[in-house]
């Protein structure tokens, strides 16, 4: 049963990381990076250690995604595919 | 051929880590500082949780060096971000579930980070867990709203108040255990809210100064978006 969660977990965590490297949305890679934190944070459960794993979940879930996306918002690259909707419409 | 060099040098670097962690005995050293506080941590601070033990009993100085780390890294931040033409939200017009969600979301997030603030003597989490989830409360309406806007004079009061707080602390320490940020008071029923002694009043000043300092940061960041309208 706990090999089969953390089986699953770092499969969850290797798909985010690698779907944060490869997609082409900014936001959407944002996303896919606190998903690779929330497996981390879970990680850390199983292993017992419950304070990093409250600070890996807010730190990397909660403020760090804020920041890149807050980061985006200042460089024009927040996107939620609004272009591609406008162009299909047109 | 550029990024053949970053791949070699990466791939000698893994070898080399392999090798020494492979010479180590892995957590086979005498640990006597660990050991030592394994065993009387507990006894000696009150605090049922003995991270939060070592890190305000043990190396209380540790946590204000980070505090004045963290406080250095959002006053450049805040500098280098601070040109504000325009204090707006980041979206012109809140989406509806967006407006209502914070209503629910904003109690909901001061009370846990409180909790996770106070409870940091006896349960896992603690002043800069609690603070985070303060600062990201107190930032939800101004990623809503774009006529809210953070009053950053009282922001800067919290901080720095709590900063003060901590400091006297430990001075106070020192003047009557004979060392800086020594644990004080009486350790009270051991697991009861109102224990450990002097740990939860530095734990509740770490959280509201990490809170304010990275709110500001994070509203300072906020400002000026949202004037080109496309989100």
């Amino acid at each position: 049963m706990s090999d089969l969660l953390v089986f699953v977990i770092v499969m969850m965590t290797l798909v985010a990381a690698l779907s944060a490297l490869i997609l082409p949305n900014f936001l959407a890679a944002t996303a896919a990076t606190t998903v690779v934190s929330l497996g981390v944070a879970v990680m850390f459960v199983l292993l017992q250690a419950p304070d990093v794993a409250m600070t890996e979940a807010v730190v990397g879930v909660g403020l760090s995604a804020l920041i890149l996306a807050l980061g985006l918002k200042r460089l024009g690259l927040w996107q939620l595919d609004l272009k591609a909707d406008k162009e299909d419409a047109d | 051929m550029l990024q053949f060099f970053p791949l070699l040098f990466s791939a000698g670097l893994l070898f080399l880590l392999t090798i020494v962690t492979g010479l180590l005995p892995f957590a086979q050293a005498p640990m006597l500082a660990g050991q030592g506080v394994l065993y009387d941590g507990i006894a000696s601070t009150g605090a049922a949780n003995l991270v939060t033990a070592v890190v305000l009993g043990y190396r209380g100085i540790d946590t204000l060096m980070e505090l004045t780390i963290l406080f250095a890294a959002a006053a450049a931040g805040s500098l280098a971000f601070s040109r504000v033409r325009r204090s707006a939200g980041l979206i012109a017009e809140p989406p509806y579930i967006l407006d209502k969600a914070i209503g629910f979301l904003l109690p909901l997030l001061l009370v846990t980070g409180f909790y996770v603030i106070l409870h940091g003597h006896l349960t896992p989490g603690g002043g800069f867990q609690g603070g985070v989830l303060l600062a990201s409360a107190i930032f939800l309406p101004v990623l809503s709203r774009s006529s809210a806007q953070l009053n950053h004079e009282v922001i800067s009061l919290i901080e720095g108040l709590a900063g003060v707080t901590f400091i006297v602390i430990g001075l106070l320490a020192l003047y009557q255990q004979g060392a800086f940020l020594q644990p004080l008071f009486d350790h009270g029923v051991f697991g009861s809210l109102l224990s450990a002694g002097s740990l939860p009043v530095l734990y509740l000043a770490v959280g509201l100064k990490v809170g304010a300092e990275l709110a500001g940061l994070l509203s300072t960041l906020a400002a000026e978006g949202g004037e080109d309208g496309t989100a």
